[in-house]
């Protein structure tokens, strides 16, 4: 009998689970946990460099990118660059993209406009749109004009191709309903398509603000005299590794900035979904 | 009136139009001949319809029978292939009249929208103001829903949410309302609460109702007049002369129901009898 007992309690005490376990399970990862990984390569990698195991041909020490962060801002070198990338950035995108918001809301709402011009988007959709650098490079020299082109194009089609989506994607339920209440086709266009295009959009948005940057990058290693990519060229040619290393991370940071402005936007626009919304939220 | 259809006429029952209200703000609906056409499919068959001002008419059939078809020419959502109707005195054109206003099976609501700017919808061509807003906040309050104004429609519950499409027909105080099966989604305890509540509105109201439903005891729990459509055609008109608030499960309404469901059913009889 007392066998059998032991037997059973043994068993419990096997399925329950250790302390330290669930603790571990239990355990909410705090805020500051995302960043423990990274540390630790960053440590690592000074480490590395420290012991003279790592060439700063090869790679310079954090520490070494700091000081060509510090030397690059003390000369203004670095502000007057990002400062140029930043603007051919905006202006590309404000071009290509509103270009291409407005073609995906005239195609999505009137069938002549989408006959006349889809088929011809679709076609020049399939060139990778760097595969035109040579070409551009004719047309416009190493000015501003082919950046601002190539970026344009390049954030021209994802924004175009989700706008269409949207504004063909809008519940015609809700279309039949505004109208049988009387909206206009103006009314319909703001209380109704859109807002319903608008996730779609914003699907478009961040997607084209990737292609920007990557855009912007090859455009600058290429063919250019100022900016980001260009301040990076320069430093190859003279083995600078730190300021190439930086140039990386600022490319890195911008995107991530771009990145979260569009989840900030996409939270203030679409706080009525529900992927978007906290417990309770109210307009 | 003349509720009776001479095709009816099997279906012959007293005149009972003294029974209904007086006159109110509702306004007459006139059918004549409508035919309407898909390709080759004929769905209604030149349908003669005459319903009173104020009154409710409740249209029954199978699926596919030209109920809805018939309800979406009504409210002006669909227009008819032969014959004319009239809405009140003018002759109504195809398209969407501030005098009419429908309701869907689904809310139909705007989810980007709080509660209270969906009523507002009600108010076609009227911009958000301080009036609208008050107008949409009362009509609120009469379908009990005042405290979920500022909520999005996301939150709310399916008969929530047609309580607040039920405020936004009728916040513009229409002179008819057209009911698409409003309530086949909802459950069987908030149905009946929303048919308490339909009733209410129309009594208060006086707007001239007419409700396509598939259940024939929500027809006769809410209606004056039920109309029963049969390939297009009007196979049934017959009059609901029972005081309100009816008495769910009363025997007067379970003699009326049994009658209709046997001529809803008259096509199966054909059907072989099975010997257990």
């Amino acid at each position: 009998m007392t066998n059998i007992a032991d037997a059973f309690i043994l068993k419990s005490d096997a399925r329950a689970t250790p302390v330290w376990l669930s603790r571990l399970k239990s355990a909410r990862p705090g805020r500051l946990s995302a960043w423990l990984v990274p540390a630790l390569i960053l440590a690592a990698w000074q480490a590395t460099a420290s012991l003279g195991w790592l060439s700063v041909n090869v790679l310079p020490s954090p520490a070494g990118v700091v000081r060509a962060f510090w030397k690059l801002t003390l000369s203004g070198e670095l502000a007057a660059n990002i400062g140029v990338s930043f603007v051919r950035a905006a202006l590309g995108f404000a071009i290509g993209g509103g270009i291409g918001f407005a073609l995906g809301l005239a195609n999505g709402l009137s069938r002549i406009s989408e006959t006349l011009t889809d088929s011809t988007l679709q076609m020049v959709r399939n060139i990778p749109h760097l595969a035109l650098i040579p070409l551009v490079i004719l047309w416009f020299g190493i000015d501003e004009g082919a950046k601002l082109f190539l970026v344009a194009l390049g954030v021209f089609f994802p924004v175009y191709l989700n706008t269409l989506h949207g504004v063909r994607n809008v519940d015609p339920q809700l279309i039949e309903m505004g109208s049988s209440y009387g909206m206009t086709r103006g009314d319909l266009f703001r209380r109704v398509i859109l807002p319903g295009a608008l996730p779609s959009i914003f699907v478009g948005l961040r997607f084209a603000l990737g292609v920007m940057w990557l855009t912007l990058i090859v455009a600058e290693t290429i063919a250019a005299q100022s900016g980001l990519g260009y301040m990076a060229m320069q430093a190859r040619e003279f083995m600078q590794t730190d300021i190439v290393v930086l140039a990386i991370i600022i490319y890195a940071l911008l995107g991530k900035a771009a990145d979260a402005a569009a989840r900030l936007l996409e939270r203030r626009f679409l706080q009525w979904n529900p992927a978007y919304q906290a417990q309770g939220a109210r307009p | 009136m003349n509720a009776v259809q001479p095709h009816a006429a099997k279906a012959a029952i007293p005149d009972f139009s003294g029974l209904f209200r007086e006159p109110s703000r509702g306004v007459p609906i006139h059918a004549h001949k409508l035919g309407r056409r898909f390709g080759a499919l004929q769905v209604l068959h030149a349908l003669d319809l005459h319903v009173p001002a104020g009154q409710f008419l409740a249209i029954v059939g199978r699926s596919g029978c030209g109920k809805s078809t018939l309800l979406r020419i009504l409210a002006g959502l669909d227009h008819p292939t032969s014959g004319d109707y009239r809405l009140g005195e003018e002759a109504a054109a195809h398209g969407p009249r501030a005098e009419a206003r429908i309701m869907f099976q689904e809310p139909r609501l705007l989810p980007w929208a709080s509660v209270l700017a969906n009523v507002e919808v009600g108010l076609s061509g009227v911009t958000s103001t301080a009036d609208s807003r008050r107008r949409a906040l009362e009509t609120l309050a009469a379908v009990g829903l005042e405290d979920r104004a500022a909520h999005w429609p996301s939150v709310l519950s399916g008969g929530q949410k047609q309580r607040v499409a039920l405020a936004r027909a009728l916040v513009s105080r229409p002179r008819f309302l057209a009911l698409d099966e409003p309530l086949g989604a909802l459950d069987a305890l908030t149905r009946i609460e929303m048919q308490g509540l339909i009733e209410k509105v129309w009594q208060e109201s006086g707007f001239t109702a007419v409700l396509v439903t598939h259940d024939v005891s929500e027809a006769l729990a809410l209606a004056d007049r039920v109309v029963m459509i049969e390939d297009g055609r009007i196979a049934l008109d017959m009059a609901v002369p029972l005081p309100r608030p009816r008495r769910r499960g009363s025997v007067d309404l379970a003699l009326l129901e049994e009658r209709i469901l046997a001529q809803l059913l008259q096509r199966d009889k054909v059907q072989p009898e099975y010997v257990i």
